[in-house]
């Protein structure tokens, strides 16, 4: 009886062993240069877009991409164990400080594209348009906004409007940018769900009546629908769309950063160039963010 | 020697022939597997020391408040304005989390090995067995992957709650992962209970749940309290699929269908982007103490219980 215990055990590891094997046997061409890419979740998806497509352009440098939060990307940065750290926010005053003081090197701000910051709801709230006020009355931590109805919104079908808070967890940049500019650095209200990644927040809010959330404008779905927004009430309500975006008349436009130690050389620097060559900005668009110079 | 009987001989004889080799290859041997014996003490002492240093700076620091730490639900890590790191609301969502997971797998967990042990077929327990170790090696984002999607899914259908990642989710799945944990020990444990008893029951005219219920339960129970407790201490222990599941609110739950965050999910959510040797890294460090000791207290408890159960 105790006999097929083991042999479980074997038959698991024999599987580990060969999957190891399989795993190791390819790799290892001759002369790979390895680029390493972590940072914002906003931008993982056009990173790894960046880095499949780079493949065919450069099939000697392997372009290896993490998310994690541009916080993870910049903390990586200051470690050093990055090529690029990718942003949706700037650095900090005192991160700088601390890549200067770990790696004596100077980091450099590349902007290689633009994305609005778009506020979801579900498909079926007949919600039209949303202020930053009301945003922050929803979000903040002194914020006395908790159901639709106090929007005045009543949302067919739900048996409970209590506003379901979408929000980032706290290593996001996209989390930072939103308490920056709409909670005006006041905290987000506890109880929010803080989901790991743009497109979980689009997810969840696609598939919650009641929920509203904040992600780049790039991971809308079917299921949802972006929200026009207005500084403040009284205030043009802008749509996030590309034109808005480039013209800042979006009131939650904001910059995508990639963030190197030093000047970039050898095969970074072409990584970069290629990124915002007419080719890379193509790629950026096509995962719906607005590029910093017209791909035509 | 040659002069000694014959019994002795046979006793005496080895030593002499043994090379200096195979007496320190013995010491050595012996001396190793000492060390193994020592080493899980060494290994925890270890652990709680580094742990220990990463967080001291902080604990003694002036400005930090251990009663806001502790009864504190207020989580701010990161603010911009006010920086506070009140913990209540994540050792709550550990603890209820864990309690509702061990109130779902330990009936499951013990009864299906009783059944097992005792009851099936020896194809079906061959089967069974078979079945439950691969549920045991299905790999804990798996399992948070089936909470999100189809386990979050459910729950929507089934309770019309506004969001399916919740206590609930990550309760059901924590179960699930225990589960074969429970079993497995619990079956070796009645496994372990010698035939005589089952024979001397069945004697007496003891019915089969008689015999499970009056004979093999008590003598099994140190074996089955260490299968509910090691059941336990995966699902306080367990990070991903709770990261996953349970929808990572910071707010003490009012109820099943309400989000929560747990100890372990926020580390892990959160130790990557604290710059090394920050307030927020240390403070981190100290709610991963504070996990350390919630698994102690209750392993303590188990064991104080055992023991009370044994001298009555």
């Amino acid at each position: 009886m105790t006999r097929d215990l083991p042999r479980a055990r074997i038959f698991l590891c024999t599987g580990l062993l060969a999957a190891l094997v399989v795993a190791c046997g390819p790799g290892g061409g001759p002369q790979t240069t390895t680029i390493q890419v972590k940072g914002s979740d906003t931008m993982v998806n056009v990173a790894q877009a960046w880095a499949e497509e780079y493949q065919q352009v450069a099939p000697e440098v392997d372009v290896e991409v993490s998310g994690g939060g541009s916080g993870v990307g910049i903390a990586a940065l200051i470690r050093g164990t990055v090529d690029l750290a990718t942003a949706s926010r700037e650095m900090k005053p005192e991160e700088v400080e601390q890549v200067r003081a770990n790696t004596g090197q100077e980091p450099r701000d590349i902007v290689v594209g633009y994305d609005a910051l778009a506020v979801y709801v579900h498909r079926d709230n007949p919600i039209t348009e949303i202020t930053e006020e009301q945003l922050a009355r929803i979000f903040a931590e002194d914020g006395d906004v908790t159901t639709w109805s106090q929007l005045g919104i009543a949302i067919p079908g739900a048996s409970d409007d209590t506003i379901v808070r979408v929000s980032r967890q706290s290593s996001s940049g996209t989390y930072e940018f939103f308490r920056e500019h709409v909670l005006k650095d006041r905290d987000f209200k506890l109880g929010s769900r803080d989901m790991n990644g743009s497109k979980e927040v689009v997810e969840l809010v696609g598939t919650t009546l009641t929920a509203i959330g904040y992600s780049g404008m790039g991971y809308a779905t079917e299921a949802v629908k972006m929200l026009p927004l207005a500084a403040a009430a009284g205030q043009p309500v802008v749509p996030p769309t590309v034109e808005a975006t480039l013209s800042r008349a979006y009131p939650l436009a904001r910059s995508l950063h990639v963030y190197v130690l030093g000047e970039p050389e050898g095969e970074v620097r072409r990584y970069v160039d290629w990124i915002l060559s007419a080719e890379g900005q193509r790629i950026l668009q096509d995962n719906g963010y607005v590029p910093v110079r017209d791909s035509d | 020697m040659s002069e000694d009987g014959q019994g002795s001989q046979a006793l005496a004889a080895p030593r002499p022939h043994r090379s200096l080799w195979a007496v320190a290859g013995e010491r050595f041997l012996e001396s190793l597997i000492r060390f193994s014996g020592v080493s899980a003490v060494i290994f925890v002492l270890g652990i709680f020391f580094f742990v220990f240093r990463e967080a001291a700076p902080v604990l003694f620091a002036p400005g930090f408040d251990l009663g806001e730490f502790l009864f504190s639900t207020r989580w701010y890590p990161t603010s911009a304005s006010n920086v506070r790191y009140g913990t209540l609301a994540l050792t709550v969502g550990t603890l209820s989390v864990t309690a509702l997971a061990i109130l779902l797998a330990v009936p499951f967990g013990l009864g299906a090995a009783v059944y097992i042990s005792e009851f099936c077929s020896p194809r079906a327990k061959e089967t069974l067995k078979i079945v439950i170790e691969l549920l045991a090696a299905i790999p804990s984002v798996v399992w948070g992957f089936i909470g999100l999607t189809v386990m979050s899914r459910v729950i929507v259908t089934l309770t019309g709650a506004p969001v399916g990642v919740n206590l609930l989710n990550g309760g059901v799945i924590l179960a699930l992962m225990s589960v074969p944990i429970i079993v497995s020990i619990g079956e070796d444990a009645l496994k372990a209970v010698p035939d005589s008893y089952r024979e001397a029951a069945v004697a007496l005219g003891a019915t089969r749940w008689q015999v499970v219920y009056r004979v093999l339960l008590p003598a099994a129970r140190n074996g089955l309290l260490a299968a509910v407790l090691l059941g336990v201490g995966r699902a306080v222990g367990e990070t991903m699929a709770v990261l996953m599941a349970t929808g990572h609110a910071v707010q003490i739950p009012h109820g099943l269908l309400d989000s929560v965050r747990t100890l372990t999910a926020n580390i892990a959510a959160e130790l990557g982007e604290a710059p090394a040797g920050s307030d927020h890294y240390r403070v981190l460090f100290l709610t991963g103490l504070l996990l350390f000791a919630l698994t102690f207290a209750v392993n303590l408890a188990a064991d104080l219980a055992v023991r009370g159960v044994r001298r009555r």
